[in-house]
């Protein structure tokens, strides 16, 4: 480990890594610390990602693909299920991800291209000078080091501790952190290329619970529910048990998996002097799907682009850093984040009865392309009532 | 004051992310409750495992 990098990342997720990939290739020097021992694991996540967004960050590859999804399933807290499907016959339209070999091949990119990566080495505080972020004392085997850098980049996940340090509020509100709980299970039967999503207060309050397909007769089955439903007795894991237990009784849980999952505002600022914040750290999962792969690559490419442009002019005060804030916000990304995030908030206040006529209106729809804009889109030409409940959303349906 | 049942933790950092006083910190696979720590009880709410317990001082 070097004294001192062009770019220090905090964390070895997909955010993480694609940053250092793209910082590595564009020359600079590049350092990633992840404070657990290997990367991928464990896994905190559905592994679901569209097959266009995949595209955009890497060449697909068996290796670390569990299984090509075709369609998705929506099932009405009253049984009823809406079939959507690409118009194309036979097309697919994303992947269930083997995390532990993706965010594995991701880092060994960041590596061909010249990254240093440190394993088991906790970034334990922020280097702070006159205001700046100026790296990072990190703990590695009984020993702390300081390592300096012109910019960091606070990829940490849903934990975004190094930000709080350095005097950003990162606290998620109760009521929106999605408290979740997933078993990877075999034995069971499933539709092999189809992903299930069920509604329902009784099911997943202020949630849903999922049915993603990891080959043959194997899936990941998980739920979220909103932290202010969850209590004891009635937690993720609880509503888990009792979903497996009526709908998978011959089934094995080979791993078993809890998560935290945002689904509030992004950080009203993901930058200050010296510092990047991206993907989950800086809130910018997906506030209706909790999806947060893509976004997390998006916001670490940008935030890589942005720092060695920064680096260039040698201004890396958060007003030159702040291009990068402005960047993802204008992006689709930035305003599907805001568009879903109302859509969240108009979904979650509806009762059951509600669920069930919406997802009536519309048993089967072929989209010309599969993407929650389209499906939400119909859902409003069908329903146009629902548009007096939600007219700030308008705009972005128009 | 806040106990952690360790056996039941599945480390997953959902309550380190609800904390308003940043009191945990998770190590790895161990988490770690500091001083901050005002018993609010918020991270007993959001953990999906139940792990967490806010405890009289002297059930401790």
């Amino acid at each position: 480990m070097k004294e001192r990098y062009d770019v220090l990342i905090i964390g070895s997720g997909p955010g993480g890594a694609i940053a250092a990939r793209t910082a590595a290739n564009a020359g600079l020097s590049v350092c990633i610390v992840e404070k657990r021992p290997a990367v991928g694991t464990p896994v905190r996540c559905a592994e679901g990602i569209g097959m266009d967004a995949l595209a955009e960050f890497i060449e697909p590859d068996p290796a670390w693909i569990s299984a090509e999804m075709a369609g998705a399933e929506i099932i009405a807290p009253d049984g009823t299920s809406m079939r959507l499907s690409s118009q194309m016959a036979g097309s697919k339209v994303g992947y269930i991800l083997e995390r532990k070999l993706f965010d594995r091949e991701l880092v060994k990119q960041a590596v061909a291209a010249g990254a240093d990566v440190f394993m088991k080495t906790r970034a334990a505080a922020p280097i702070l000078e006159d205001g700046y972020v100026c790296g990072a004392k990190l703990e590695h085997n009984g020993t702390v080091a300081d390592v300096r850098a012109a910019v960091t980049i606070a990829a940490d996940g849903v934990e975004s501790k190094f930000s709080r340090w350095c005097g950003i509020d990162t606290t998620v509100p109760l009521r929106e952190i999605m408290s979740s709980a997933q078993y990877l299970m075999t034995n069971i039967n499933i539709e092999p290329n189809i992903t299930v999503f069920y509604l329902g207060n009784t099911v997943a309050p202020e949630g849903y619970l999922w049915v993603f397909p990891k080959g043959d007769r194997m899936a990941n089955v998980g739920i979220g529910i909103s932290g202010r439903k969850s209590g004891d007795g009635h937690r993720a894991i609880d509503y888990l048990d009792t979903f497996v237990k009526a709908h998978f009784p011959e089934g094995k849980i080979i791993e078993s998996i809890v998560a935290g999952v945002s689904v509030c505002r992004p950080l009203e600022s993901t930058v200050a002097d010296g510092l990047i914040i991206v993907g989950d750290a800086a809130r910018v999962v997906d506030p209706l799907t909790g999806g947060g792969i893509y976004n997390a690559m998006f916001t670490g490419k940008l935030a890589a682009e942005t720092a060695v442009k920064c680096l260039k002019s040698g201004d890396v005060s958060k007003k030159a850093l702040m291009e990068y804030d402005q960047a993802w916000r204008a992006s689709k990304m930035g305003k599907t984040i805001e568009r879903n995030y109302k859509v969240k908030e108009y979904l979650i206040r509806q009762p059951d009865e509600k669920l069930n006529s919406l997802i009536r209106s519309v048993k089967e729809i072929d989209l010309a392309e599969m993407s929650t804009f389209n499906l939400i889109r119909e859902l409003v030409r069908r329903n146009p009532r629902i548009l007096l409940d939600f007219g700030a959303i308008k705009e972005f349906l128009a | 004051m806040l106990k952690v049942h360790r056996n039941i933790c599945g480390y997953c950092g959902c309550c380190v992310s609800v904390c308003p006083e940043g009191a945990l910190e998770l190590m790895d696979a161990y988490l770690e409750v500091s001083s901050a720590c005002t018993g609010c009880g918020i991270c007993t709410r959001a953990c999906p495992l139940g792990a967490l317990e806010v405890q009289d001082e002297g059930k401790v």
